[in-house]
């Protein structure tokens, strides 16, 4: 192959590495669907998870051979940090922090995405060659969803992992100044879309967007986090879009849009199974603030069996159990079913009721 | 000049395509599904490594290597955690 490029002039050198990145870019394409429609059945499930890794290898290639590239020193440095990172951070797990990690590691995600369009927008020529209005619209879409991903990722993730309250935030006329501030991210967007060159206005963009991430997930609960992980997820995915309009990349458009669309269908699926509704989820905690305010004193963790959790659960007549994320990965299910035993031995009534969208074993 | 109005077809149908493609996917597997979504959304890698690699200034440079870890990050962690979660599964159900 080295041999065969060497005859070639430059030119078809490039010719011939921009076609096969492009292989490998419609290859990835092809690879991210089939991942998507396998995941989503038990019996193929690993295999999609299989694919989605070729895929993304696939990509990765086609990217390494693009002819702008002139050396791979930093390629290589930001890879190594990202595998120290990402790789302990899977590894040094336990099964029942897969949300919170999920959550964290999406912020990774919309980091680079808004990073990326940040260093797009200071690569143009702002005074002789400014970008059309065109691409001004998608790049500075693809940086207000990469950056408030990136903070509602974090703000998620901290809610999760008990490092912020888990119970949500709220104050009086919230959604009034939630709106107030889209709506002034919104006119710096307009603003830079028709003057491209008022770049003092892309940072005051960055931190309004940053800012509006943080206030997004305030008054978000920590039972509906998942869903809304999943919708950030979206986020994510349509920032990516957004990117690929921006770099006339096809494989970022069609990746993007199948991740917004799956992640926006998959926080529906999630809502419906838990009996919430989508709007409830996002602005729910609006006028209530009292109700969760009770709930939110750190109770301590008891260790028990099940005889003395059943002569507890004694005087009750009737008992609801509720499986959910964490009976299913700790694998207590035979713990649950010795209480279930020892509570209608004593005479009562039990009744389980698992938390759909938590419970993998429903 | 790239060309918008075919770009936007192509977002259009993908996005179709993951509406259908997902819309039945059993509820065993939402968080997994979740995680794998969180890794492929890190395709913004690919813009990342040939802003890294390109060189064209130290902003872009910087930005472009942080922006590498950072995407990296996102895709190891997202299939490693999926891959564990769908292991899990296939044990409990010999």
């Amino acid at each position: 192959m080295s041999g065969l490029l060497a005859i070639l002039d430059p030119d078809e050198q490039a010719a011939i590495t921009s076609a096969i990145a492009t292989t490998t870019y419609i290859l990835a394409a092809v690879l991210f669907v089939l991942a998507l429609k396998w995941l989503s059945s038990p019996s193929t499930a690993r295999r999609g998870n299989l694919t989605g890794e070729i895929g993304m290898a696939a990509a990765i290639v086609g990217a390494l051979l693009n002819h702008h590239i002139i050396s791979y020193e930093w390629i290589i440095i930001g890879f190594a940090i990202g595998a120290v990172i990402g790789i302990p951070m899977a590894v040094f797990m336990p099964m029942t922090a897969v949300p919170q990690r999920t959550a964290l590691s999406h912020a990774f995600g919309a980091l680079a995405a808004a990073l990326v369009g940040t260093a797009h927008y200071f690569l143009f020529d702002l005074q002789h060659a400014p970008p059309t209005s065109l691409i001004m619209f998608f790049l500075c879409l693809e940086v207000l969803l990469g950056a408030l991903t990136f903070t509602g990722s974090l703000m998620a993730f901290g809610k999760l992992q008990d490092l912020l309250p888990t119970r949500p935030l709220t104050y009086k006329n919230q959604n009034f100044y939630n709106f107030a501030l889209l709506a002034a991210a919104a006119a710096c967007a307009v603003t830079l879309i028709i003057h491209p060159q008022a770049w003092w206005l892309f940072p005051v963009l960055l931190l309004l967007a940053l800012t509006f991430g943080v206030l997004l997930i305030l008054p978000i609960g920590g039972a509906d986090m998942p869903t809304v992980i999943s919708l950030l997820n979206s986020y994510a995915g349509l920032s990516a879009s957004m990117m690929g309009f921006v770099l006339d990349n096809k494989l970022l458009i069609i990746a993007g849009a199948l991740d917004g669309a799956s992640g926006l269908i998959l926080s529906i699926i999630m809502c419906r199974a838990m009996n919430r509704s989508f709007t409830n989820v996002l602005f729910g905690a609006f006028g209530q603030v009292q109700t969760s305010a009770a709930a939110t004193d750190k109770k301590s963790v008891h260790a028990t069996s099940p005889e003395e959790a059943a002569q507890i659960l004694e005087a009750a007549q009737r008992a609801i159990i509720i499986p959910g994320y964490g009976m299913a990965v700790a694998q207590a299910q035979h713990k649950v079913r010795e209480l279930y035993d020892q509570l209608t031995r004593r005479g009562v009534e039990v009744k389980f009721a698992p938390s759909p969208a938590e419970c993998p074993a429903t | 000049m790239p060309d918008f109005t075919s770009h936007l077809y192509v977002f259009i149908l993908a996005a179709f395509l993951g509406l259908e493609v997902i819309r039945r996917v059993s509820p065993l597997l939402h968080t997994p599904l979740m995680s794998l979504t969180n890794a492929i959304s890190a395709i913004s890698v690919i813009a990342a490594i040939e802003l890294a690699g390109a060189k064209e200034t130290t902003l872009s440079t910087v930005l472009g290597t942080i922006a590498v870890a950072a995407a990296s990050t996102n895709v190891i962690g997202g299939f490693m955690i999926t891959d564990r979660m769908l292991r899990m599964f296939r044990k409990r159900k010999p």
